[in-house]
């Protein structure tokens, strides 16, 4: 298990470093420089922002200051087009806010769909197991930003229910939590479901009924562990999605999130907190994953790292 | 002649055949057929101009009406097809019109052109690069395998998607070099998307082909002295297509879906071009409480919501038939 941690963070930080090599080059190799802007601005003050940025270095010394910042100080360095802040700051800022959405939206998944998958193994084959699959099979098809636009004019326009956007209350949260969660809701309840089947033909699960343990029990003990794996399996992929959505979602419901700030960084081409941000994500994919297979050992003993 | 009716009604009875065991993919494959065939026919179809509209008709609710032309046609081949069989009339307001007053029928049609071929034009860049790096990591085998492995593992890890976006953002600001050497906005998002979709593919196919080199047939392709490349090109490859049609069917909508994730953010395709990303960003940037356009978001989210379920139904059938790791209706 140990050994397997410390295999994992060698192999991610090379790639880390290539990711943060290569984006460093292309960057730096943009042509005209950051403040190459259609306004000439006096020399005075574009020599001094070339300074603060340290864009006046030799390229080599900027790769070496950028990558040591990162390693050492996990300093990503200034935003290029928000001339107040550095990139820390508005992650610092925004990560939080996107952070418990996202969560919101995972754990709103993991309810919905886990409860429908197991409904729908226990009465498989009738009219409630066939309602639930159709649904899932949609609500995998259909984008969340559709589903975001449809949400907001049910619910805020025609039946006056949340707030149409921003960020604050609980209500602000309820509508983007939701599309965010529901195409993820409809591959956990399709994934539980087909776990949950094949468990549920399993020995143990007849040596179970047959002493007379309560068919409720059998369900949501005995078979729901095995029906967990490859849900559990699937948090990774789940949870990075997620991540991905949150920049539609965001910009839709107008969330002061990373997600947002994220797009609009590579709209106005503020390259640093683009990379910043990108690096960012890396990280967070990347501990997802490992406590996702951390997870799996717990749930299925015979797994080995 | 007789032989070739036999024929067709074999080929019936087959597709009868599939529909009764498969109905989920046959249903799927009917869905895509006719997306696919309206999106071919789009210039010949009597639909209004999909890039011009007028503004005292913006904003209208659906209520279709039949009326003589209101943008000339051009001279092609197409428009007097279109002439020929439908008169200089156009299909006007079926599903409302939008903030500029254009047809938004006509520009759902038009827009599945180009959403249909990014998901197509990068679905064949995953399978070239997906396959060959698969069958060379499989047919190879040993050390060679296990770096090629290694660096999937290693992609894997990397949340492209953010990648994808960064290196646009980027490539903005060389659009204009880019664009003389005949490089678009359409084709760097081929060629990107289709960059990082290709990891599953080589996965499988590795797989397959490790199964594969022991027949009997590559071990004679082997004894007479058939080069490695010859062997994994005519010999492997082949063998695994059906897998690897699979797996494409599944990867299409995949890449469809981030095509219009990208054109929504305003990162993929540009007007004037339409796809069904950019109408559905069209249909949130007017949501307002003066007035609710529902059509702009039903419609467009309705086709596209269509067709990625047609392509996921007619994939997961297909993956049922073909795939000989999922045994139906029992524990492989």
């Amino acid at each position: 298990m140990k050994s397997f941690v410390v295999k994992r963070a060698f192999w991610f930080c090379v790639t880390l470093w290539v990711v943060i090599t290569i984006s460093f080059v292309l960057t730096r190799s943009v042509k005209g420089g950051p403040f190459d802007e259609a306004r000439e601005l006096p020399p005075d003050i574009k020599r001094n922002l070339l300074e603060k940025y340290n864009l006046d270095d030799p390229v080599l010394e900027q790769y070496a200051d950028y990558l040591a910042g990162v390693v050492f100080r996990f300093d990503l360095g200034p935003s290029l087009k928000m001339r107040d802040y550095s990139v820390n700051e508005i992650i610092a800022e925004t990560l939080p806010r996107s952070a418990f959405l996202g969560l919101l939206a995972l754990f709103i998944a993991l309810f919905v769909g886990l409860s429908a998958g197991i409904i729908a193994a226990v009465r498989r084959g009738g009219a409630v197991d066939g309602f639930i699959m159709t649904l899932a099979a949609l609500g995998i098809a259909i984008p969340n930003f559709m589903l975001a636009s449809v949400l907001i004019i049910l619910f805020v326009f025609v039946w006056p229910l949340f707030p149409a956007a921003g960020w604050g209350t609980f209500g602000h949260l309820v509508l983007p939590a939701l599309a965010l969660g529901a195409a993820f809701s409809a591959n956990i309840a399709r994934l539980s479901r087909s776990g949950m089947l094949e468990v549920l033909q399993e020995e143990y699960i007849l040596t179970a009924r047959a002493r007379g343990v309560r068919e409720s029990r059998v369900i949501l003990v005995h078979a729901l562990r095995g029906a967990l794996l490859p849900v559990v399996s699937f948090l990774g992929p789940a949870a990075a999605g997620i991540l991905t959505g949150t920049l539609v979602i965001e910009k839709i419901f107008a969330i002061p999130g990373m997600g947002d700030f994220f797009v609009n960084a590579a709209l106005n081409r503020d390259h640093t907190l683009t990379m910043g941000i990108v690096i960012v994500y890396c990280i967070v994919v990347y501990v997802i994953n490992l406590l996702v297979d951390v997870a799996y050992t717990l749930i299925d003993p015979r797994v080995k790292l | 002649m007789s032989n070739a009716r036999g024929r067709r009604r074999k080929w019936i009875e087959r597709i009868a055949g599939l529909a009764s065991t498969h109905p989920a993919a046959f249903v799927g494959a009917i869905g895509l057929a006719i997306v696919t065939v309206v999106a071919l026919l789009a210039p010949i179809l009597p639909l209004a101009n999909h890039l011009e509209g007028r503004m005292e008709e913006q904003f209208l609710a659906p209520s279709p009406e039949v009326r003589p032309i209101s943008v000339p046609l051009d001279h092609g081949v197409a428009a007097s097809i279109r002439t020929a069989l439908f008169g200089e009339y156009e299909l006007f307001n079926l599903t409302g019109t939008d903030s500029k007053g254009r047809d938004l029928f006509s520009r759902i049609i038009w827009g599945s052109r180009v959403s249909l071929l990014v998901g197509l034009i990068a679905a064949l860049v995953t399978l070239i690069i997906g396959v060959f790096y698969g069958a060379m990591s499989g047919y190879l085998g040993g050390l060679v395998d296990d770096a090629m492995m290694r660096l999937v593992d290693i992609l894997y890890s990397i949340p492209f998607i953010f990648v994808v976006i960064y290196l646009i953002s980027i490539l903005q600001e060389y659009s204009e070099s880019l664009r003389t050497i005949g490089i678009t906005r359409e084709t760097v998002l081929y060629i990107l998307i289709g960059a990082i979709y290709w990891l599953t593919m080589a996965r499988v196919v590795r797989g397959q082909i490790l199964s594969l080199k022991e027949r009997e047939f590559v071990r004679a392709a082997e004894a007479i002295g058939a080069s490695r490349f010859r062997i994994i090109v005519r010999h492997l490859i082949p063998n695994v297509l059906g897998i690897v049609v699979v797996y494409l069917t599944l990867t299409i909508p995949r890449i469809m879906l981030f095509e219009s994730f990208l054109s929504f953010l305003g990162l993929g395709v540009a007007p004037p071009e339409v796809s069904w990303g950019l109408l559905a960003s069209d249909a949130v940037a007017v949501i307002s409480p003066v007035s609710v356009y529902w059509w702009l978001a039903v419609f467009p989210g309705a086709v596209l919501a269509v067709t990625l379920l047609s392509l996921n139904l007619l994939g997961d059938g297909l993956r049922d038939m073909l795939d000989p790791r999922i045994v139906k209706g029992g524990r492989p």
